[in-house]
Formats: structure tokens, C-alpha cells, sequence
């Protein structure tokens, strides 16, 4: 027989019951679809974060300096001044895993353009920041290690800086007024709206952290180095390096805390990200259990159509089907069954998955590749859950088979 | 062929002929293992059928006409003996190829009709020529003709359940014929009709037998059937009692003209 005629004649014996056929298949869509809706939206979920882990930059790992026990009395965070410049540029030299490194100091200030003011948080940073943190210029320009070095007045501005106190103009070129101090602006930053952690990125001023160190803090010293590690797998690595360089340089002996906090948002993004996964594993698992039971549905129909059709089979064997024939015949039937049903639940899964997200707006992405895995799959239930049925009927005795009552 | 190294067989009288035996069987022996107790169904048949020989086959339940039938049908293998059919022995052949001598050489005709249910009189008739890779065109033009044999013309897209019995065993010997065999086994055709449809069916049988020499073995009870036949073999005890030609010999056609009418669908008969 050949591969038409096996599929016409397995169609046919299922048409012959439809309401049975129905039914048996329900397993399978409901099986398939549920694995199909969960894996779009732990995939939507997923791709939320990269898109977040994106956002947070360029494998940041940021170093804080720390607070100081001075006698009992402990301080905040940022509250020692032993972070330098000299060790941003040693972390640069010495650390391997690091591939770029900013010096950080920040300031709040006031800033005036025309007979606008606005209060902002002012960050001093070297050129590299902007691809340490992947955040890109609008419209204008970056500065230059050129204007690091001579602590030049030029400044970028985000883009809620940009509404309170340009409206609808153009700041590029623009002069604003920081402590008094004219600053020319010479870009202005892509909007980046909120941070995983709910403040406004956008409500910010970067300049050359000299430019602040000297004309708006009076300091010589560094609040934070944000720095970026060669991968994500090198995060973890360069947090130690960096920790084992920095209690070096501050000479801190080991009963002494550190002096400096090291976090990196990426690495906690990763670790959601990891959870995410295996959240959406474990959901895809319970809901692949319903394909398992559709599969035992169909184990169970095909046994008792083989039994209903001895006759039907003892009859096949008198005019000539071989073992192979019958055995082909209702193994093709479970496979028709069960792929039938699992093309009807990809066609469910997606309709759901869409549901959920217009319904619930989570987001959802269903993945070509789950798709093709979940058709492969319910083909497989097919021939795993088909095959004793189809052996039963392969190895029925013709003889007794036409005597069946 | 294989005649020169038969052994004489004495046990049975077999029809002195010249003629090529479509069947022959030397010292059939079927023995049923039940654990305990051992069946004996046959206790050595010796037998030649010729073709176009139509043989009925008689006995009481128990006697071993159905062991030998099936046995004849290729459907299981003897104990002890030899079986050859069409000049092949058979009696050793594998299941594979069991199944390829019933598909092209024997025909088989069941008391139930054992048609498949909610499938139409031609893909009844076509189902022997799916399973030896005739193409779709052929299948259904083949099943037309052989649907045309038997008087069902015009009745091709009917469901068993829209057909009467004489018409439903009309479509199985149909079936039996479609593959053109040497040989076709009916097993109490006529077992589930009324009187007039089973001389109808046995006007088939002696035409095909007329016609075609086709060599068919019949399975009966009723004496009045088996005068049907031109030679009848009685079992008994799992051996041939009695093997004799039958000597007034009933024609079908005759005896339907002296038989009323019991059914206007059955007047299709040609």
C-alpha cells in the first residue's frame, strides 16, 4: 500500500465516527494548545527582559564607594572619598574582564535657560558612558576625552530636561545656566523613559566628570566608576577582580569592611530572567502532562476500534493485508489522530496566546520552533501511543479474527 | 512440477485424471495443542481437486471440514503433510507470504459476508487489489466490472446496510472474484439466506464454475446445496468419509424458474 492510500483509508475509518474522532483529538488540541500558549508567554516574558536587560546596558558592573565605620558610627553609601580617579584607571589597566570604564560623580543642581529653571541630577562621566550604558544621542553630539581633559562647559541633556525648560526648541547649541556657570549644550539623549527600578532616566545632565569634579562639587574624589564586563559571564568574574584590585589599592587589611559597594543590575536582571525560564519550563511541563493524557486517549480509542473491527481486520488478512499492512493501517490512523489534532491545537495556541495578550496585555511571542516541535511531538504521541494498539491488530489470528463475534 | 515426487497415495479415492490438480493435499494432519489435552482435527487427508471442480464440502460440527478449509485458505499451516496449490507447496510458506498467495490466488466468501460496514459495495469489492498495488483508476474500474458479474450493477455506491443479504453476498463474491483467483472458498454462503437467494447464489457459483473454471470448495450442511456441486466430500472425525461425484446434479437456472418471486429486488439476475 502506498502512502495516499494509507492516508485515505485512515481518514476514512476516522470519518466513519466523527463524534469519537472529535473527541479523541480534544486531548491532543487542548494538549498542544496549552503548551503552545504557555511557551508564548513565557517567550513574551523573556524577550520583556532581554529587552529590559538591554536597556540596563552594556554588562554594567557598578561601583559604588562605600560607607565608612568611623569610630562605631557608620555612613551612608557614597560616603568615603578613598574612590579615585587613579583606581578607575587602574580597573582599566588591570582588570582583563573589564572592557570600559567611566569615572562617576554626580551633583543635584539647578539649571536656568531663559526664564526657565528645573532641578536635575547632574552626572560627570567620561565619552565611554554613553556605550557603557547604551544609551544613544538624539540630536547634536558627545563630547570628547578633548573636553574631559580641559573640564570643559559643554553638556548633554535628557529629554524631561529638554521639555521643562526648552518647550518646543531646539537645545543644541543652546546655553544653560548651572550654578551660575554657562554650559553649552551640545546633545541631547534618546529618551529612555523609565528604569527597571521606576525612576525617570530621562531627567538628567551628563557632562565631564572633570567638569564637575572641579566647577560644580569641588571635589577631587569619585562617587562611583560604572564600568562594563566583556559578557555577561564575565560579570561575576570581574566583580571579584575588581573587589580583590580596589581593597589592594585602599590597603584595607582583611578585618576591614570594604569601602566600596559593587552591584551589577545586570546580573539581577539575569537571575529573573533564569527564574522566568524556569518558570516557563515548569508551566510548558504541566501543561505538556494534558498532551500525555490526550496520548493515553488515543491509546485508549485505538484499542477499542481494534477491538470493535477484529472482523474488519480478520477480513483485511483473508484478502492479503500482510502484519505490516494492518499494523501500518492503524498506527497511520493514531498518527492522522493525534497530528490532526496537534495542527488543530498550534491553530488553538495561537488564538489563546492572542487572547491573553489583547485580553490581559501580557506580552506574548509564539516561537516558529515550538510550533514545529509541538507538530513533531503530537506526530510522536501518535506512533508512541498508536504502536500497541497497531501491534494488537498486527498480531491477531486471521482465523479467530473472522469468528469474533 | 511436482507430481513425479508424489508418493501414491491409497487412503482416498481422487478422480483419475490427466489433468493438473488446482489442489492437492498428501496426508493432512492438524493437531491442536490445549496444553492438557491434545485436538486432533485431522488425522491425514489425501485429496485432488481439480480446476473447475466445484467440491461441497459436508460434515457435522467437530468433523474437521473448517480446519481443513482454513488450512486450504492459506490462513494457518498444517501440523504434518503437504499442501500444494497450483502445483506450489504451501504448507511451509512465512506468514508474509501466506497473506500474497490469498491476495492473488483464493477467494474467500463468508457466511456473514463479513463486508466492512459504512463503506460503499465498490470499495468493498476493491479492498483484495489495495493490497497488491493496484492504482486507485484500476481498482474502482475492476470493482465496477466484477459488481457487473455478480448482477449488482448500478448498486456500486450502496452500503451494505442499503443492501438486502442475497445482494450483500453478491458484493462478497464480488470481492472473492476481483483478483481473478484460482480458487474460491465459501464458507456456508447461504447459511443466512432464504431458499430462493441461495439457489441465486448457487446460479453464481455453477456459472463461474462453467464459465471461468474456477474451482470453488463450498462448506454446507444442507444436502440441497451440496446437489449443487458436482462432487461432494464428506468429513467425519477429522478424515474424508466419502468423496463421490454427485449423481443427479441440480441446475440453479432450472430450479429458479419452478421458485416465485420473493423479492423485486432480487430480479436483477442475468
Amino acid at each position: 500500500m502506498d502512502l495516499t492510500a494509507v492516508i485515505r483509508v485512515a481518514l476514512r475509518a476516522l470519518a466513519r465516527n466523527k463524534m469519537r474522532t472529535a473527541l479523541t483529538m480534544l486531548g491532543i488540541i487542548i494538549g498542544v494548545g496549552a503548551v503552545i500558549c504557555t511557551v508564548a508567554i513565557g517567550q513574551g516574558a523573556s524577550n520583556q527582559v532581554q529587552e529590559q536587560l538591554r536597556n540596563l546596558g552594556d554588562n554594567i558592573v557598578f561601583i559604588a564607594a562605600g560607607s565608612v565605620n568611623q569610630h562605631g558610627v557608620r555612613m551612608g553609601s557614597s560616603a568615603t572619598k578613598t574612590l579615585s580617579l587613579a583606581d578607575a584607571k587602574a580597573i582599566q589597566q588591570q582588570v582583563p574582564m573589564v572592557s570600559r570604564v567611566s569615572p562617576g560623580v554626580g551633583a543635584q543642581v539647578q539649571v536656568v535657560y531663559g526664564n526657565q529653571n528645573w532641578n536635575t541630577r547632574v552626572r560627570g562621566a567620561s565619552p565611554e558612558y554613553l556605550e557603557i550604558r547604551r544609551w544613544p544621542v538624539a540630536n547634536g553630539g558627545s563630547f570628547s576625552q578633548h573636553e574631559v581633559d580641559a573640564a570643559a562647559n559643554v553638556c548633554l541633556i535628557g529629554q524631561t530636561v529638554v521639555a521643562n525648560l526648552f518647550g518646543g526648541e531646539d537645545p543644541v547649541n543652546k546655553t544653560v545656566r548651572i550654578q551660575n556657570l554657562p554650559f553649552r549644550v551640545i546633545g541631547v539623549l534618546a529618551s529612555r523613559g523609565q528604569s527597571p527600578f521606576g525612576q525617570d532616566e530621562d531627567d538628567t545632565i551628563i557632562m565631564p566628570y572633570t567638569t564637575v569634579q572641579k566647577k560644580i562639587s569641588g571635589i577631587d574624589w569619585l562617587n562611583y566608576i560604572m564600568c562594563s564586563a566583556i559578557s555577561a559571564d564575565a560579570i561575576h568574574p570581574a566583580q571579584q577582580q575588581i573587589a580583590a584590585l580596589l581593597r589592594q589599592r585602599h590597603r584595607l587589611r582583611a578585618d576591614e569592611d570594604d569601602d566600596f559597594i559593587i552591584r551589577s543590575p545586570t546580573d539581577l536582571a539575569n537571575v529573573q530572567a533564569q527564574a522566568g525560564r524556569i518558570m516557563t519550563l515548569l508551566l510548558a511541563s504541566i501543561a505538556s502532562v494534558s498532551l500525555l493524557v490526550g496520548g493515553i486517549g488515543i491509546m485508549n480509542i485505538m484499542l477499542v476500534s481494534v477491538t470493535e473491527r477484529t472482523r474488519e481486520i480478520g477480513v483485511r488478512m483473508a484478502v492479503g493485508a500482510t502484519e505490516e499492512d494492518v499494523q501500518m493501517q492503524f498506527l497511520s490512523e493514531a498518527m492522522v489522530l493525534s497530528l490532526l489534532g496537534g495542527s488543530a491545537g498550534v491553530l488553538l495556541g495561537v488564538a489563546a496566546s492572542v487572547g491573553v495578550s489583547s485580553m490581559l496585555q501580557w506580552p506574548t511571542s509564539v516561537p516558529p520552533q515550538a510550533i514545529v516541535i509541538a507538530v513533531l511531538f503530537s506526530a510522536g504521541v501518535g506512533i508512541f501511543f498508536g504502536y500497541y494498539p497497531a501491534r494488537k491488530a498486527a498480531r491477531l489470528d486471521p482465523i479467530e479474527a473472522l469468528r469474533y463475534e | 512440477m511436482t507430481e513425479d515426487v508424489l508418493e501414491p497415495q491409497a487412503e482416498v479415492a481422487v478422480p483419475k485424471t490427466g489433468a493438473t490438480p488446482i489442489i492437492r493435499v498428501e496426508n493432512l494432519h492438524k493437531t491442536y495443542d490445549l496444553g492438557e489435552v491434545q485436538v486432533h482435527a485431522l488425522r491425514g487427508i489425501s485429496l485432488d481437486i481439480l480446476p473447475g471442480e466445484f467440491v461441497a464440502i459436508m460434515g457435522a460440527s467437530g468433523s474437521g471440514k473448517s480446519t481443513f478449509m482454513n488450512l486450504i485458505g492459506c490462513l494457518d499451516h498444517p501440523t504434518r503433510g503437504r499442501y500444494f496449490l497450483d502445483g506450489q507447496d504451501v504448507s511451509t510458506l512465512s506468514k508474509r507470504e501466506l497473506a500474497r498467495i490469498r491476495n492473488r490466488k483464493i477467494g474467500f466468501v463468508f457466511q456473514g459476508f463479513n463486508l466492512l460496514p459504512r463503506t460503499s459495495a465498490v470499495e468493498n469489492v476493491e479492498l483484495p487489489l489495495i493490497y497488491s498495488g493496484v492504482s486507485h483508476e484500476e481498482r474502482v474500474e475492476r470493482a465496477r466490472d466484477a459488481l457487473g458479474i455478480v448482477g449488482l450493477a448500478g448498486r456500486e455506491d450502496h452500503h451494505p446496510s442499503q443492501l438486502s443479504g442475497g445482494q450483500q453476498q453478491r458484493v462478497a463474491i464480488a470481492r472473492a472474484l476481483i483478483n481473478n483467483p484460482s480458487l474460491v472458498l465459501a464458507d456456508e454462503p447461504t447459511g443466512n439466506l432464504d431458499s430462493r437467494t441461495s439457489v441465486e447464489i448457487m446460479e453464481i457459483f455453477q456459472r463461474l464454475s462453467k464459465e471461468r473454471t474456477l474451482t470453488i470448495l463450498l462448506v454446507t450442511h444442507e444436502p440441497d446445496i451440496a446437489r449443487y456441486a458436482n462432487r461432494v466430500v464428506l468429513f467425519r472425525d477429522g478424515k474424508v468419509r466419502r468423496d463421490e461425484p454427485v449423481e443427479e446434479r441440480a441446475d440453479a437456472v432450472e430450479v429458479l424458474k419452478t421458485l416465485p418471486l420473493i423479492d423485486a429486488d432480487e430480479e436483477e439476475e442475468s
